[in-house]
């Protein structure tokens, strides 16, 4: 019985390089990093992959998992294909945001924290992006940045996805 | 030093502290929620706001710093205004459920919300609602909408209890306090929590809705179950104990208080409960009055003193009992013409005590261990047998940078930084340390003591030399792995010899509230005349033994021999609280007071002389075990027992102990550490036998929640993880060895006795050992807590019938 990695070697060398670039003793700098690079391996985080980076980075699993609960960008569940959160903070609200918001929901067939039937989209609210200048915004797959979404634009972009 | 100035009074105080300090020294109140005097600051919940000079808008008194010629206004205009903003938003989504909270009365929330809130509120938007939570059998989290998110309970575990079990997961509005998904909160200092959350978020399991907290009148006691006596606050209502919380005292418990000493009282309401005097006729127990009792151990204790001499009798008490109780037990065993009389139950190596220079203690002040630089733990699983103690260890590592060695047969954590660590069998334990002192003389240049030079210097012995070598205030610590081992004088003697290279000190952890005062009152069979030590009297059975909260089955090193000693008695006369197994041994059964019910002493481990008073008058029939061997001595018409009360006792004891420091010492005498260190065990750790059954190593640790009746019969305390001690634990080696699968048991033999247990892998243990608890029922019919036993698989097919 030895314990295997939930993850990849290559995760696991990406993590070890994130950890040194901190002091040896302040491990845990990494985590964020670390919950990243584990969730672009599994898609997202489970109960055993917390686990498994709070003992990789010497930490209590609850710390990481304030970590893994505090940024919406971490997944806790399995999520659709495409992750569109869209912020819905007062500078994107001002310029629109709502209104984007619920046109998404209505073309999905999905409210907040939902999931598409097909499995392709997953619906999330998200705060300010620091992006307020492009507003209203939305991230995919908390990688990639989308500005000045309005409905048309939504519904171009949208469309796109389906017919990949 | 800074001089400032709060509300017009001027003051002095050192850099770096804080205006909610400097405002405490003057014995201002400013009015806060995530402030706690002994955890990090968080400055989160912002109830402290004060008005500063200068300053462009209100500050956290609890995170400014103070500076020269700063002028403070705690209760300006600006100040509270400001109060009253954070008090509105506080309460925004505060359920006001005060009528049906626990806490109600005693909550800082709704004390503050008096002062500081509005008669009713400007929000109308509906309020979050945040689950319960399952936090475990002591920490209730039913009610965590009342959370105000001040995060004391994650910082009291982060940095007092040394594990963070708790943690804020989520962000803003949906941020909750929890637990990581399935777990409990298990550490040995959990209830703490519950006192330092601000709210009636986190509240005591057993206590919650059982009585409010106004109707309840406190009274001050002392702990009975380590030998910290913490001080304690006992809540009582209608003659019934209903709650027990922690009585500040810097020098013992500070604010704290473990899970043991807060929640054992649920013993003390045990159906168990022994509430009349009982004699055994012809195989039946009736119950009888006091005289009647009294009088048959009386006449039965004359008969066999007459018939077989007084050396036929003698008494085994708990560490548990009091000094006046174990004073007058000696009294009564030594004016019959015995000295058998013993309190060190679970003692096994009794060779050290003609060489035994005074009452072993702690050798120096419990505060002392928070600055202690170099410590060496030898054989203790510390957080469990001295949950306070442990923390001020931790204290001592986290803030003084002391470094921690161990030596030790179990790797439990000690939830503080281990610089060096030995997991070894108990039986190699004194081996190790004659390692280390060889070590430490190679590097001192010392004479190598003849008795370890032969000892084999291995790398971790040479570290744990250096660490302990290079302190300017170390000490090395004797846990109850060392207490209850049948080589502990050896390694005592070892340890002192370590500690003089050293310049240690020697720590003799104890076992019990009383076991400083066991030997200052002379409950020993050292003194004269002298007698037969606990175990002698197991081994060589008398014909009359009298039990002072012993229950011999689960309180003494051998219980299967002590069980066997009991029945083929005579007359055995059981002082106890508790109906116990004694109902099939014993002749008579006396129902004395528990300490709730009792005045009495304790001296703790400091030496520090504890006196208490009963808090509750005895259940039913009880009477103080005091006022009961008076009684048995004025029967038996021996001298000295006419005693009005118990400070006739104290001032008695007085004479006969003085001053308890004049008293304490660790020190083994020269001829005494020589015999000692000559001595060789023969007994060693490797699993050895045939397949089908292990010669193993016991490692019989006593748990922590078995430690004495009391806390045996706490119902919240047996649900605990801690108290999950049915099993046989062992390293993954010997579970393959024993070809063990799952859903096997295991049977363990030993003293002719056995126990069919299930198991566990733990690989921190070392190979050839196996840990199975003592002072549990399961175990109780087996021998002693170390030494050998043979261990075979009982295959899950046979299960059933086993
Ligand atoms: S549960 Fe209590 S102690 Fe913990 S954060 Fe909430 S209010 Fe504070
Ligand atoms: S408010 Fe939407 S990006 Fe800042
Ligand atoms: S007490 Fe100062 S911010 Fe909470």
């Amino acid at each position: 019985m030895t314990v295997t990695a939930p993850v990849s070697p290559e995760a696991l060398a990406s993590i070890d390089k994130a950890v040194v670039k901190y002091p040896a003793d302040r491990k845990q700098s990494a985590v964020m990093a670390a919950l990243t690079i584990v969730q672009d391996e599994k898609g997202f985080l489970s109960t055993e992959t917390i686990e498994f980076v709070a003992g990789y980075l010497q930490m209590p699993p609850i710390a990481v998992w304030e970590v893994a609960t505090f940024y919406g960008m971490y997944n806790l569940e399995k999520t659709g294909r495409y992750k569109i959160t869209i912020c819905t903070n007062l500078p994107c609200a001002l310029r629109g945001a709502e209104a984007a918001a619920e046109h998404l929901q209505k073309k999905l067939e999905i409210g907040f924290n939902q999931t598409s039937a097909d499995g392709r989209f997953t619906l999330k609210e998200g705060e300010c992006m620091g992006a307020c200048a492009d507003a209203p915004v939305c991230l995919v797959n908390d990688k990639k940045m989308m500005s000045f979404m309005t409905p048309e634009k939504l519904d171009e972009f949208i469309d796109g996805l389906w017919n990949q | 030093m800074i001089t400032l100035e709060i509300d017009g009074k001027t003051i002095e105080v050192e850099k770096h502290r804080t205006v909610m300090d400097a405002a405490n020294e003057l014995g201002i109140h400013i009015p806060h929620f995530c402030y706690h005097r002994k955890l990090s600051i968080a400055a989160n919940c912002r109830m402290c706001l004060v008005e500063v000079e200068k300053a462009p808008k209100p500050m956290p008194a609890c995170a400014t710093p103070v500076a020269d010629g700063m002028k403070v206004w705690t209760h300006s205009e600006v100040a509270v205004n400001a109060q009253k903003g954070v008090m509105e938003f506080l309460l925004i989504n505060h359920p006001l459920d005060c009528p049906i909270c626990d806490q109600g009365g005693e909550c800082q929330l709704q004390d503050l919300a008096v002062g500081y809130g509005g008669s009713s509120s400007r929000f109308h938007e509906n309020k979050r609602v945040v689950a319960h939570k399952n936090l475990g059998p002591l920490v209730s989290a039913e009610e965590m909408s009342r959370c105000i998110h001040c995060t004391r309970c994650v910082r009291f575990g982060q940095e007092i209890a040394g594990i963070m079990e708790l943690g804020m997961a989520g962000r803003g509005e949906h941020a909750q306090i929890m637990a990581f998904v399935g777990q409990t909160v298990d550490s040995e200092l959990s209830g703490n929590m519950i006192d330092v959350c601000p709210v009636g978020a986190l509240t005591s399991n057993p206590f919650r809705y059982s009585a409010r907290t106004w109707e309840l009148s406190r009274r001050s006691s002392i702990a009975p179950h380590d030998s910290l006596g913490s001080n304690l606050v006992v809540q009582v209502k209608q003659n019934r104990v209903m709650r027990v919380v922690p009585r500040d005292n810097e020098e013992v418990n500070e604010c704290w208080l473990s899970d043991r000493d807060r929640f054992s009282y649920e013993g003390l309401n045990s159906s168990e409960r022994l509430t009349t005097p009982m004699i055994k006729r012809d195989g039946r127990w009736l119950e009888v009055d006091w005289s009647a009792a009294l009088e048959f151990v009386a006449t039965e204790l004359g008969r066999i003193h007459a018939s077989l001499g007084p050396a036929a009798i003698g008494a085994l008490a708990t560490p548990q009992a009091t000094c006046e109780e174990l004073y007058l037990l000696q009294k009564l065993i030594r004016s019959l013409g015995s000295g058998n009389v013993d309190f060190r139950l679970r003692q096994l190596d009794f060779s050290a005590d003609d060489g035994q220079n005074g009452a072993p203690w702690l050798g120096m002040k419990v505060t002392d261990l928070n600055t202690l630089d170099r410590i060496l733990v030898i054989g203790s699983n510390l957080r469990k047998e001295q949950p306070l103690l442990a923390q001020r260890v931790r204290q001592a590592v986290r803030h003084h940078g002391a470094q921690l060695s161990v030596i030790n047969p179990i790797g439990d954590d000690f939830l503080a930084t281990v610089q060096n660590c030995m997991i070894i069998p108990p039986s190699r334990i004194a081996d190790a340390l004659a390692a280390v002192i060889k070590a430490a003389a190679q590097k001192t240049g010392d004479a190598i003591p003849e008795q370890v030079s032969g000892a084999e210097v291995t790398d971790e012995a040479r570290q744990i030399a250096d660490s302990i070598l290079s302190g300017e205030r170390s000490a090395i610590l004797l846990g109850n792995f060392v207490e209850h081992s049948p080589e502990k004088s050896r390694i005592h003697a070892l340890a002192q010899t370590l500690a003089s290279m050293a310049d240690s000190a020697v720590v003799m952890l104890g076992d019990g509230a009383n076991s400083v005062g066991g030997y200052l009152s002379g409950a020993l069979p050292t003194a004269e005349p002298s007698g037969r030590n606990a175990r002698e009297m197991i081994e060589q059975p008398l014909k009359a033994y009298v039990l002072l909260h012993t229950e011999v089955e689960l309180d003494t090193s051998l219980p299967r021999l002590a069980t066997a000693a009991m029945h083929s008695a005579e007359l055995v006369v059981a002082m106890s609280p508790f109906k116990h197994r004694a109902l099939d041994y014993a002749q008579v059964l006396l129902p004395v007071a528990p300490f709730t019910e009792t005045a009495g002493t304790f001296v703790n481990i400091e030496g520090r002389r504890q006196k208490f008073q009963g808090v509750v008058a005895p259940l039913g029939e009880t009477r103080p075990a005091w006022k009961v061997l008076r009684v048995l001595g004025n029967l038996l018409h021996l001298d000295g027992f006419g005693f009005e009360s118990i400070n006739d006792v104290r001032e008695e004891l007085n004479t006969f102990a003085a001053e308890p420091a004049d008293r304490l010492d660790n020190r083994l005498g020269e001829s005494a550490v020589k015999t000692a260190l000559d001595a060789r065990a023969d007994a060693r750790g490797r699993a050895t036998g045939s397949v089908e059954q292990l010669t193993v190593e016991r490692i019989g640790e006593v748990p922590v929640y078995n430690v004495d009746g009391i806390v045996r019969r706490a119902q919240a305390l047996q649900q605990t993880r801690d108290a999950q001690t049915d099993r046989v634990s062992m390293h993954r080696g010997l579970i393959e060895k024993l070809g063990l699968q799952s859903g096997d048991r295991v049977r363990i033999c030993q003293h002719g006795g056995e126990a069919v247990l299930d198991f566990d892998r733990d690989d921190r243990l070392p190979p050839g050992c196996v840990r199975v608890a003592s002072a549990i029922d399961t175990t109780s019919d087996l021998g002693p807590a170390f030494g050998e036993m043979t261990v075979e698989r009982v295959a899950a097919r046979n299960v059933v019938n086993a």
